[in-house]
């Protein structure tokens, strides 16, 4: 995902010269083909994420699109109030990136494990909130950021990550992606667990259906309801707290819909997602996810 | 069009005092603590422009010290940026809200949140040095703020990248939250530490009309990379007797008796 997200911002940047990059100090054999096409838009800030947001704000505010980079937690929740005051509040256009969401850099410990991004940030509002599960979801969400202003947060896993399921249709961002049709059961898997699920899938749940969820905020919610018409059961599947991540974003949607009288019954739906609780032992990505519980069963 | 430093500090002040005395607000202190320097700075050096707030070429003046909003929009008023404010000041449903906000015409930055505009500031000085611009970029800081690390990150960044069209006001007016400076958390030697991150200092008398102009002047004809803070001394409630130094201005609001003697001092009656 780094890679392809490197890869798009670079041919974006190519005919969209707003573009403007901002790591933390950050992405050591990823970020330097940007920097070396784009010397006049591209800084390295150091490790100073309050001050890193600051600035892409200015830099906003004279036109840039600033994408900001940096580590799971660093760009995030170490620079939240600015987040939310200058970024949000004043609707600037900057996107932050974070690599290493989940427990994709699992064996560097808790500092490093970003399972609380998702929740925090979708409660902010003009925040479009995105965690795509494979390269092509990557490059498409980077190209639509490109283009919107506003912000954005962009969750990435880290490198060899692999295409998931085929594009087909083209992907409108916040649509969730049929990944595998099928008829009673829907896995709603979001960011790059979608690998996994993709897998798991067809031993423990044959016949379900597959869809990626890369936009958590703000919600598709007609595509939601529909999915909750046309299924029995849903699951929902994430490397996040079980507390205000993607699954709890459907399960709102399905509530309310069903209390304004949209939907006159609701799915069953189950929430796989850590169970709001640190994780204080190394660990590879999947033994971490497995310890947690992130596994579908039947 | 440009106003006379010293009428327009005087109209600031007795603005500042009539908005905090019909609406309740606080941070008088602060507000007139400030005064000398927007009235500098907005009276006769910055370009900026009531008719078209956001004309490309405007100077951009970040107001980080946002809870001394009654001096703020006491000035841009002045300018002519909108009239009304003394109607419309923290009342609801007002865009004016008790720290400055950018839905205001002339506000370039919502602040209130301590911290935050020294580092959009230099992304905006960054801006501007990238596309070659030759406009200036201002930032009024409070010295309490000096507490918060983020203005620590971007006082080390802003000489990295030589941006010399940064200008930066601390009103030091020795007096924070709930003490003074000196007890709560010292900054001196405040220049010294900007001169050990490689800026340049000058220190005025933040009342002094012409050390305020001749520090601006010299911060704005910088063309040799080093970005420049002006460390203005002042005095908290500067202007009236009883409000000189005293913490408890930077809460209360003054009655009726204490509005009626304030506004006499300010008068000179």
């Amino acid at each position: 995902m780094r890679n392809a997200f490197i890869k798009t911002l670079v041919e974006c940047a190519r005919v969209n010269d707003s573009i403007f990059f901002i790591s933390g100090d950050v992405g050591y054999s990823v970020v330097e083909p940007f920097a070396e096409q784009f010397p006049d838009r591209f800084l390295n800030i150091g490790i100073a994420e309050q001050n890193m947001t600051g600035v892409a704000v200015g830099l906003a505010k004279e036109g840039y699109n600033v994408f900001t980079y940096s580590i799971g937690n660093f760009p995030t929740l170490r620079c939240l109030e600015q987040i939310r005051y200058d970024v949000c509040y004043h609707n600037a256009s900057v996107k932050i990136v974070s690599v290493g969401g989940g427990f994709a850099y699992g064996p560097l410990g808790a500092s490093h494990h970003c399972t609380e991004d998702i929740g925090i940030l979708r409660t902010i509002p003009n925040m479009v909130v995105s965690a795509p599960g494979d390269p092509l979801e990557t490059s498409a969400i980077v190209r639509w950021m490109c283009n919107i202003p506003g912000p954005g947060y962009l969750r990435l896993n880290k490198g060899g990550d692999r295409v998931i399921g085929e594009m087909g249709t083209i992907l409108v961002p916040g649509a969730p992606r049929e990944v595998r049709a099928g008829r009673d059961l829907a896995v709603i898997a979001s960011g790059a667990i979608l690998e996994y699920s993709e897998g798991a899938i067809d031993t423990l749940l044959p016949g379900a259906a597959l869809y990626s969820m890369p936009v958590i905020s703000p919600i598709d919610a007609l595509r939601v309801v529909q999915l909750a018409r046309q299924f029995e059961r849903i699951i929902t599947i994430e490397e996040h707290q079980l507390n205000c991540g993607m699954g709890s974003a459907i399960v709102e949607v399905v509530s309310d819909a069903y209390a304004e009288g949209i939907l006159n019954r609701v799915p069953c739906i189950k929430r796989i997602a850590i169970p709001n609780r640190f994780t204080s032992v190394a660990g590879t990505q999947a033994y971490l996810r497995q310890m947690n519980g992130l596994i579908l069963q039947p | 069009m440009s106003m006379r430093p010293i009428d327009l500090s005087l109209r600031i002040r007795k603005k500042a005092l009539q908005l905090c005395h019909e609406k309740g607000a606080s941070h008088l202190g602060g507000a007139l603590s400030v005064a000398d320097v927007l009235a500098v700075l907005y009276g006769e050096v910055a370009n900026v422009n009531p008719k078209n707030p956001s004309d490309a070429s405007r100077d951009r003046i970040f107001f980080s010290k946002g809870h001394a909003c009654s001096a703020m929009y006491a000035v841009l008023q002045e300018l002519g940026f909108y009239s009304g404010v003394e109607d419309k000041f923290a009342q609801n449903g007002s865009i004016f809200t008790s720290h400055v906000s950018h839905m205001v015409p002339g506000i370039e930055l919502s602040t209130g949140s301590l911290g935050h505009a020294l580092p959009i500031a230099a992304g905006t000085a960054l801006a501007a040095k990238r596309k070659g611009e030759r406009w200036k970029i201002y930032t009024i800081l409070s010295d309490g703020e000096l507490d918060e690390g983020s203005n620590w990150e971007t006082i080390l960044f802003a000489p990295h990248h030589a941006l010399d069209n940064l200008v930066v006001i601390v009103d030091f007016n020795k007096i924070q939250s709930f003490g003074t400076v000196a007890e709560v958390l010292a900054l001196e030697p405040l220049a010294k530490k900007f001169e050990a991150f490689r800026w340049r200092a000058i220190e005025i008398d933040g009342h002094d009309h012409a050390a305020i102009s001749a520090a601006l002047a010299r911060a704005a004809s910088a063309s040799d990379g080093i970005p420049t803070a002006i460390v203005a001394h002042t005095i908290k409630g500067k202007g009236v007797s009883f409000m000189e130094n005293k913490l408890a201005w930077h809460y209360k609001s003054p009655n009726a008796d204490e509005y009626r003697a304030a506004l006499a001092e300010l008068e000179g009656v």
